[in-house]
Order: C-alpha cells, then structure tokens, then sequence
C-alpha cells in the first residue's frame, strides 16, 4: 500500500510541469497585454513597453517559461503579483482558507444529506418519498448557482433579515453559501446514491443476508452500503475537487475573498503569476483528493485494495 | 405420503409475478412433502418454477412483483405464510436454510467470509463475537478450507471455494431444512461431484433434510431418496428414485430421460421434448404439458387431471391412468 502511495506522489511530478507548462502556454497565447491593462487606456506606447521589460514580459517564451519553472521549482516562488505587488504564494494563502472550510462543510453537508435521500429512495422505490425527492432533486440540479444565491439572499438576508449576506467569519455567515453550493451536489449524490442502491439490492448476496435472517435494515446498512458506496465516493471526490479550486460564482455573490474570486479578478487583470500560481494549486489539491478517493475506494472494496498491493 | 408427519409440507402453492403488463402463474397449484433426513430432488427445466418454490419456502421472493397467492407451507405443522416477518427471521438461516445457484454473486465481495458465516450465527445463536468467529472457523474447516482463511474475501477464493463457503453459511446453525438451488451449476464437473459428496457427507452427519433443486438428472441419481418432477408450477409426476427411474409414467417424465445420452446404446442421437415451456403469463385451460405430449388425448385439452396414485407412494398428474383404469 505505501509503495502505491509512493507510486502515485512520484507520478503527480510529471503531472504538475504538464500543467505548468498548460497553463503557461495559454496565457503566453492569450491576446491582451498585462502591462497596457495595468496603465490604462491613456498610456503610451512607450511606457507600456518599459513596463513590459520591467515585468520580464519582452523575453521569449522559452526564457519565460524556463525561469518560472526554475522559480517553482527550486524555491516554491510563484513569483509577484503585477497589481498588488504580493507574493502569489502569500496571496493564495490567505485566500484558501475560506474556499477550504467553504468547501470542506458543502461537501459533508451534500454527502450526509445526498447518501441518506438516494438509501430512503432506492429502499421504498416508487414510494411518495422517493417521488417527492426525486422531484425536488431534478428542481434543484437544474437550478443556476448564481440565481439559488440570490434568491436565498432575498429570502433569508433582506426579508426575514435571518443571516447575513456577505462575508465569512461566523457559522451565520457561512449558512447560505453552503447551501447555495450544495444543492446541486445533494441531488447529484442521491441520485447517484439511489441507482446504485437499486443495482445491489438486487444482487443475489442480498438475498443470502435475508435467507440468513438479518433484518432488512442491516441487510440495507450494512450489506448493500459499502457495496454501493463505490461509485458514489467518486461522484463526491470529484465534486470535492470542484469545490477546492473555488466556487467563483458563490464566492462572488456572497464577497467571499476566497481563491474563485482571486482567480477571477487576476483573469480579468491579466495577471498572470495570480493565474498560473491558483491554477497550479488547484491542479494539486485535485491530484491529492484523487488519490484520497482511491485510498477509500482501496479501504471500501478488498478487490480494489488487492489490486494496489499487487 | 400423508400417512406419516412430514417436515416440510407445501400444499397447493399458488406464486405469481404480478405487474402492471401481465401475470406470470410461476407456481400453481403445487404439492411437496419432505420427511426428516430425507432428500428430495425437485427436477425440471429452467423456468419451471423450481426457484420460485424454494424461495417461496424462505419467503424471499421479491415483492413486487411476486405474491404467494394461496396455499400453505408447513413446517413441523407451522403455517409459514401465516408467520409475521420478524418470526420468520428467525427461522431464515437457522431452521430453514439456503444454497444458492451461483457461488460467484451469493456472497458479499466486501466482507470476509469468516465475517459472512458468523453473522449467522451471531443472529440465531446467543454466542459472543468471538465464540461466534471461531464456530465460523470451525465450519470453513467442516466443508475443507482451512480456517486461517476465514480472513480472506470472496474474490480470493476459487468458484468451488465459494461454494463450500456458502454450505457453511447454510449449516452454520445447524438447520433442519436445507434448499439447495441448482448447487452445483455454475461449477465445473470435478468441482461437481467435490461439492456433491461434501453436502451428501454433512447431511447424513447431521440428518438434515434436504430438498435439492437441480435439472441434472444424475445428481438426483446420485443423492436423492424421493424426486418430483415439476412442469409449469405443477408436481406432474412423484415417487421414490427407483419408482421414478425405472417405473417412470407421465410423459413429461419419459421426454427427460430422454434427453439423457446413453453409451450403451448405439445411435447416439438424443430425443428431444419438442416444442416449447408454455408461456406462464398466458397457461393454457387444461394440462400444461398437452401441447407437446407425444399422448395427448381429447380431454387433456379441457381440464387439469387430479394427481393419482398408480402405485403407493409414486404420484402422477396425467389422464392417462384414468382412460386404462
């Protein structure tokens, strides 16, 4: 298992130059230039030029994309922000705790809410329960981010006047946002939840638990769970990993400076170190949270974990 | 066979698979007795109503769509049907057991199998988790594996492996009634016979009953003291081994053997049934069988004839003892 590990960490290397080299391609290929968006409509030519030079941005592509490797690599620099004049890495730090304890609480939150609707759905199929969920579900999956924020703002902020709208400090504050961002991830785990439930319940070593005489309440927990437990874990990593590279659109509604917002506002301004530095966070965090799924998967099912040590 | 008490006693077992397209008559009708340690084969072709019958017996059928419309199962003179759920558990696994067809899909891929044998135990037998694992051990070497393997999961074992694991689930508590479905399908013919004379060792050491589904007519030479013939949900013909292999009557009965190659003979061509099982969402009025019986008469066509005994204890549903009698 730890030589899997192992494995693994050594393969996100390559990994992590394929998407430097990625997202450092793209933007150099962008059109736009940082340093004409940096003085504004009014400068001059020539002035854009001396801070281009002074921003390193006149080298060739090969200069840059060799000495911001060597930076990452050898020191852990991502460089300095045009606009604030930050390092990046300080810059995504303190803007991914919100994104982290954002996402960590959605993410437990859909998962407890999503895998108990799918378990009540599949066992009483067809039943009014699994009708009325489900309805709900297809209402909430199909439902905009953006337009389930506003409206729970509307609601909850500036008519009852409950919680408030902006910020993330308090456990009040981090209500709706959590909300707004599981909806959609509730419906898409119970509904993943509930097809998988119906499949193994319809195996035969079900029927051997009830030939053996559990009742139907271990033979759902604790045969048919861990069983169908599988492909729903995916659905939630991969969700998880969406979260961790920031929710742009939550974290805009409710003023949220988390690493969705940096990334937007640094796209905006070309910004290319704040790009390429939360981009190649993402990418890691994404690696890492792969391999965390296949280490539950490997600790759910023994074919899977067999598979590893071999 | 009323005269002495059975174990088990079916009588006019009637299953259907009701949906909103059709009903499927799986079972109609249908009569069984098994008496203490002994072994019953229930022979028939795939979609006869064999499976439908045992689970009907454990009452593990799935519903919807399957509803055990009438009839009485009797254990030791108990109504089962009359049970509530929470009595019949405890009955499940402990009185009654079952082996399944396929040993590769009947046990759980994500737990041991010592897991597996004690949950059994621990659900019928007032034993501690650790009494229990180690009575799981002690049953995984009653059926040849060795104990230290009680760790391992199901995917580490061979077909005929799994199989002997899912004997040991079965006899864990000891049962009086053993269904065996189909047990030795889905393995290959060494294995077969393995399986065959480990089951036929534990059920004379512990005289349990055994009723034994197959459609494999050597398995039933080889073990069964008493066979019925099942065709369409109905007992169409019963006896005793001998009285079935040597005195077989109805035609149904004469059709399966031969199927059965014979190397002593010289043309090796097999006679088949022809035709087809009716479809069981539409029988037909009279006798299920009428349409391919290679001696059908006039009246076959309009009832259902009674089940007549033509000799004691050999039983057959067929209008043909009536017209010589």
């Amino acid at each position: 298992m730890a030589k899997y590990i192992f494995k693994r960490l050594l393969l996100m290397i390559p990994i992590m130059i394929g998407v430097i080299w990625l997202i450092f391609s793209m933007l150099y290929l962008t059109p736009g230039s940082p340093a004409a968006y940096m003085m504004g409509d009014g400068a001059s030519e020539e002035a854009i030029a001396e801070l281009e030079t002074e921003l390193g941005l006149d080298q060739p592509y090969l200069v840059r994309f060799g000495k911001f490797l060597k930076d990452f690599l050898l020191h852990g620099d991502l460089g300095i922000s045009y606009t604030t004049k930050l390092p990046v890495l300080d810059m995504i730090k303190a803007a991914y705790p919100n994104t982290l304890v954002l996402a960590s609480v959605s993410i437990l939150f859909s998962a407890f809410v999503g895998i108990s609707i799918g378990i009540i759905s599949a066992v009483r199929q067809y039943s009014w329960v699994d009708n009325l969920s489900m309805s709900v579900l297809i209402v909430l999956i199909s439902m905009p981010t953006f337009w389930l924020g506003l409206l729970l703002i509307l609601l909850f902020s500036l008519r009852l006047k409950w919680l408030p709208s902006s910020g993330l400090g308090s456990m009040a504050q981090l209500i709706l946002p959590t909300l707004t961002i599981s909806a959609s991830n509730i419906a898409s785990i119970a509904r993943m939840t509930r097809s998988s439930m119906l499949e193994v319940i319809r195996s035969d070593y079900i029927v051997t638990a009830r030939a053996k005489g559990q009742s139907e309440w271990k033979i759902v927990m604790h045969h048919a769970l861990r069983n169908a437990l599988l492909p729903v874990i995916a659905t939630i990593g991969l969700s998880f990993g969406m979260l961790l590279g920031g929710s742009i659109v939550t974290e805009s509604i409710f003023s949220i400076s988390g690493l969705g917002k940096l990334l937007i506002e640094a796209i905006k301004a070309r910004n290319y170190p704040v790009v390429q530095g939360g981009v190649l966070c993402i990418a890691i965090v994404f690696c890492f949270i792969n391999l965390i799924v296949d280490l539950i998967y490997a600790f759910v099912d023994p074919r899977v974990k067999s598979q590893y040590t071999k | 066979m009323e005269e002495k008490r059975n174990l088990l006693e079916i009588k006019d077992l009637v299953v259907q698979y009701v949906t909103d397209e059709a009903v499927i008559c799986a079972v109609n009708g249908l009569n069984l007795s098994l008496g203490h340690g002994e072994t019953l084969g229930l022979v028939g072709e795939t979609g006869a109503g064999k499976t439908t019958t045992a689970k009907s017996v454990l009452r593990i059928l799935p519903d919807p769509p399957a509803k055990i419309q009438s009839g009485e199962i009797l254990v030791d003179g108990t109504n089962l049907l009359a049970l509530t759920e929470k009595e019949m558990r405890k009955i499940r696994g402990n009185k009654i057991s079952m082996i399944f067809q396929d040993p590769m899909t009947s046990l759980n891929p994500v737990l041991t199998v010592g897991d597996q044998i004690a949950e059994v135990i621990m659900l019928h037998q007032a034993k501690s988790k650790k009494e229990a694992y180690r009575l799981a051990g002690d049953m995984l070497e009653l059926v040849g594996i060795e104990r230290s393997r009680s760790k391992d999961y199901p995917h580490q074992f061979s077909g005929g492996m799994k199989q002997r694991v899912v004997i040991a689930i079965a006899l864990a508590c000891n049962p009086e009634i053993l269904i065996a479905d189909e047990p030795t399908t889905a393995l290959d013919v060494t294995i077969q016979a393995q399986v065959l004379a480990l089951m036929k060792e534990l059920q004379e050491k512990y005289r349990t009953s055994l009723l034994m589904i197959t459609h494999d007519l050597g398995i039933v030479a080889d073990i069964c003291d008493y066979v019925a013939i099942i065709y369409a949900g109905t007992i169409v013909e019963y006896g005793t081994k001998e009285q079935i292999f040597l005195n077989r009557f109805h035609p149904y009965t004469k059709g399966l053997f031969n199927c059965i190659p014979d190397i002593m003979r010289d043309d090796n061509r097999l006679i088949p049934i022809d035709g087809l099982m009716p479809d069981p969402g539409n029988l037909p009025e009279g006798c299920a069988f009428c349409e391919r019986c290679p001696e059908a008469m006039d009246c076959c066509k309009n009832g259902m004839p009674d089940q007549k005994e033509i000799e004691p204890g050999h039983f057959v549903r067929c209008f043909l003892p009536y017209k010589e009698g």
